[in-house]
């Protein structure tokens, strides 16, 4: 039979990065087809241009045998192909009935919406999806957010769809909610839909999928039925690429006795889970596992940016507070946040201005800037990081991306940090700064710091850390070391999948 | 998790059912108008000590004029509020105010044809401003401060052109009955503000496009994605901001059966109607509230000076009580702040 939905030599470029190359994806109708891949290896490009919320460069896509054109979300809800996206759709301030039936409502006199009719199929959706203890004139803000995603999936079925795509959508459901949901899939597969399911969790591949395919580097790498191949064989394919040696040689050196940071017992509102670390001088630590499972958490805790924390820090054997930033930087932690236009830099002002923001304390005497003390802390600064730019007056703005990456550095090296947190400080960066930034990662254990260390990309935890600590749902599950530290073993316990053949189960 | 087994959900077609949805509902019904009845047990409580004080008590004349001074700004109130759900912000409410005053002051005389179709241009003429607004904000993706402290300036403009000195006048009889009261008491801007929420603001709240401008000011990605018409939803509330100061500038030609181009007036409606929406409990980051409370938060900041008149307290203090007034609304707003989580959030 015909599939339902292809899509062939789908391209999409975002500036110079290649997000999606010839991809190609065919969907049978009453199939589970699911999606695999590592983290950025084009999979959420891919149904974001079946959901047309991504216009792709290239390609074409075939509905029931007739080419399709999708031109935005609405056009592809129209033509039947509905979302359950991983950053949720859903509108915080309208009720779960308002939202459940937002794109079509049911009309009656004067295309007004019928209120009663829109409760009604909001009832059943959520009945249908097993979530019938959320009152559908609740407002979305107030539930937490496994209910949330339940409203999302009964959001997405009372589109009544033809092809549905889940992206994650049972990343944050308890094991009891996310079998309701794989009873619902597999019911909407018997009445014949095309079901598309991206997840990282094997084993809901494993119960649920009928086909499987394959992506890595934006490219699709193989499809077959599910059940032929082994989770190890699957992983494999995954990865499949090789390592480029852009990293420095790794060489022996002395640590220090005393932990530079102790962190024990980190919990922080269900997300982070009795997390404990302890770095020495001079050791790199990374942060493995799949994206979103308390990474980013573990380091905006330590900066003291995060609420109801419980557990404690030390640093260099004193207590921290983590009552905010401004304390975290005292005590000598510093951040390399994530997103460095709203959380690094101000972009409008002058690289002079954003270096020497967090080290004003330092630089200043009675509330005043010393000027001198400043300008040679900064020619340090753009000397140690090779800085390009047209004099240090001109806005940050205009720097590239890489050289601003460098200035958010800079920005807090300047406080003359002992613990340096960097939350995935590569990404969209060009191959050569990415270099820099490593070599200067290793200048700083060198010089005595404990650096904990972010990455969404494998290759630089192997090749930067000396130790690499695996989260997996806001635990850390595994510590590699030394050797160990390679691609399969992080990829292995970043599934958690050891864990799962022992414990027969998904997490709860 | 609270995951329990399906259980038939109350709101089927028995009596006891529906007895039994209506208590679980009430909660979220209440919730939802919270900021309205807030604002509308505010004024009760005013207007009550208000009239008690008056020398003339509770009169046909003191509610009349009460009235007529608290619609004019709860007309200028209701046209922000509806840019104010999609988080946008129309600042040339007050110059519409005024350019319509002026428009009707030339336009609506003679017979009882010629001052219908005075009033019917005075209308399209805020349709048209609140088009442009719309336009710039929309398609020329502007920011919708400036965009429309940019229009309000021309809009000035025009009412300057159109009468550079006060004066002018309409027809005396429409501007008698528009500010007069009907038999039994009712002033006539009362019954004008009925119907405008009856077969305007609750229709279009009801609409699939009314619907849109809530989802646009909730998160507009998340509108967008749910294929939600977002630059549509966008256009018609500025559309719908122009409608309404048109016709609050018809009111005050009524009221004056004079025009004049006052910069002053027009500046001081933009900004009461600012807070007559917070006071009535629409959030300026948008997605909830609605224009019923804006009506009666118009009331309240319109009472505060009639109380300190009865009270015979120095006019000086009104701007201090108005003040107080609304730190106090916005402050009960942003006590959600305080549960939250992720510091950052705060920023967001």
């Amino acid at each position: 039979m015909a599939p339902l939905f292809r899509m062939e030599g789908v391209t999409k470029r975002y500036g110079g990065v290649r997000a999606l190359e010839d991809a190609h994806l065919a969907c049978g109708q009453g199939r589970i087809h699911a999606v695999l891949g590592e983290n950025g290896a084009g999979k959420s490009t891919l149904i974001k241009v079946m959901a047309g919320v991504v216009r792709p460069d290239a390609g074409r896509m075939e509905l029931a045998g007739a080419p399709i054109a999708l031109d935005g979300p609405g056009s592809a809800a129209r033509a039947g192909i509905v979302s359950v996206f991983q950053e949720l759709s859903l509108l915080p301030d309208l009720t779960v009935a308002d939202n459940i039936c937002i794109t079509d409502p049911p009309r009656r006199l004067w295309k007004l919406i019928d209120r009663r009719a829109q409760r009604r199929l909001a009832e059943e959706a959520l009945q249908r999806v097993g979530a019938g203890d959320v009152h559908p004139l609740a407002q979305v803000r107030d539930l937490p957010l496994s209910r949330r995603q339940m409203v999302e999936i009964a959001k997405a079925l009372a589109r009544k769809p033809r092809i549905l795509i889940l992206d994650e959508a049972t990343s944050a459901l308890s094991s009891a909610d996310v079998e309701a949901v794989f009873r619902v899939l597999k019911q909407l597969r018997e009445e014949g839909l095309a079901i598309v399911y991206i997840s990282h969790r094997m084993h809901e591949i494993d119960e649920l999928a009928d086909d499987c395919t394959v992506f890595r580097n934006g490219r699709h790498v193989a499809t077959f039925t599910a059940g032929s191949r082994s989770p190890q064989e699957i992983i494999e394919l995954m990865i499949g690429r090789e390592v480029e040696s852009v990293f420095p040689p790794r060489e022996r050196r002395a640590l220090g006795e005393q932990p530079a940071l102790a962190v024990r017992g980190l919990s922080w509102a269900g997300r982070l889970k009795n997390v404990d670390v302890t770095i020495r001088p001079g050791e790199v630590v990374g942060l493995g596992g799949l994206d979103g499972q308390g990474q980013r958490s573990l380091l905006l805790a330590l900066f003291g940016a995060l609420k109801g924390v419980t557990g404690s820090v030390e640093v260099d054997g004193r207590p921290i507070s983590l009552s905010s930033p401004r304390g975290g930087a005292a005590a000598g932690v510093a951040l390399i946040p994530e997103d460095r236009k709203t959380e690094g830099l101000m972009l409008p002002m002058t690289v002079r201005d954003n270096l020497s923001f967090a080290a004003l304390g330092r630089l200043g005497r009675f509330g005043f800037i010393d000027r001198k003390a400043e300008e040679g802390a900064i020619a340090e600064m753009i000397g140690l990081l090779r800085i390009r730019s047209d004099g240090i007056d001109g806005p940050v703005g205009a720097l590239s991306g890489g050289n601003q990456q460098k200035v958010v550095i800079g920005k807090w090296l300047m406080t003359r940090p002992r613990v340096i947190l960097l939350n995935d400080p590569t990404r969209g960066i060009d191959v050569g700064t990415k270099q820099e930034i490593y070599q200067l990662l290793r200048k700083l254990g060198e010089a005595g710091n404990a650096i904990l260390f972010y990455s969404t990309d494998y290759a630089e935890l192997i090749g930067c850390c000396d130790r690499v600590l695996i989260l997996y749902d806001g635990a850390v599950t595994g510590v590699l070391e030394g050797e160990a530290i390679n691609e399969r073993n992080i990829v292995t316990s970043a599934h958690n999948l050891a864990l799962e053949a022992s414990a027969g189960g998904g997490p709860a | 998790m609270i995951d329990v087994l399906p259980q038939p959900r109350p709101g089927g077609r028995s009596l006891r059912g529906r007895l039994a949805s209506l208590r679980s509902d009430w909660p979220h019904h209440l919730s939802s108008a919270r900021g309205a009845l807030i604002a509308f047990g505010l004024f009760l409580a005013m207007f009550t000590v208000f009239v008690s004080e008056h020398p003339a008590g509770f009169s046909r004349n003191v509610v009349n004029t009460a009235a007529n001074k608290g619609a004019l700004l709860a007309l200028v109130a209701m046209a922000q509020t509806i840019p104010v759900l999609t988080s946008g912000l129309d600042l040339s409410v007050g110059m519409v105010f005024v350019l319509t005053n002026c428009l009707a002051s030339t336009l609506m005389v003679g017979n009882a044809l010629h001052t219908a179709l005075g009033v019917a241009a005075v209308l399209v003429t805020g349709l048209a401003c609140g088009a442009l607004n719309g336009a710039l904000v929309v398609l020329g993706r502007l920011q919708p401060i400036i965009a429309t402290l940019a229009t309000s300036s021309i809009y000035f403009g025009g009412a300057l052109w159109l009468r550079p000195a006060p004066g002018g006048g309409i027809n005396e009889e429409f501007a008698d009955f528009m500010t007069g009261s009907l038999p039994g008491g009712i002033p006539v801007a009362v019954v004008l503000l009925l119907g405008l929420v009856l077969f305007g603001w609750i229709p279009y709240r009801r609409s699939v496009i009314g619907r849109a401008a809530y989802a646009v000011g909730s998160s507009e990605q998340a509108a967008y994605m749910s294929g939600v018409p977002v630059a549509r939803a966008k256009f018609l509330t500025y559309v719908l901001a122009g409608l309404f100061s048109a016709l609050a500038g018809l009111l005050l030609s009524c009221l004056t059966e004079s025009g004049e181009a006052n910069a002053m007036l027009g500046g001081s409606y933009t900004l009461s109607s600012i807070a007559a929406v917070v006071v009535g409990g629409t959030s300026l980051f948008g997605g909830a509230g609605g224009a019923v409370g804006s009506i009666f938060g118009a009331f309240v900041l319109r009472t505060i000076g009639d109380l300190l008149f009865v009270f015979n307290m120095d006019p000086l203090w009104q701007p201090l009580f108005l003040g107080v007034v609304l730190l106090v609304a916005v402050g009960l707003g942003s006590l959600r702040l305080l549960r939250v989580k992720n510091r950052l959030d705060l920023f967001r």
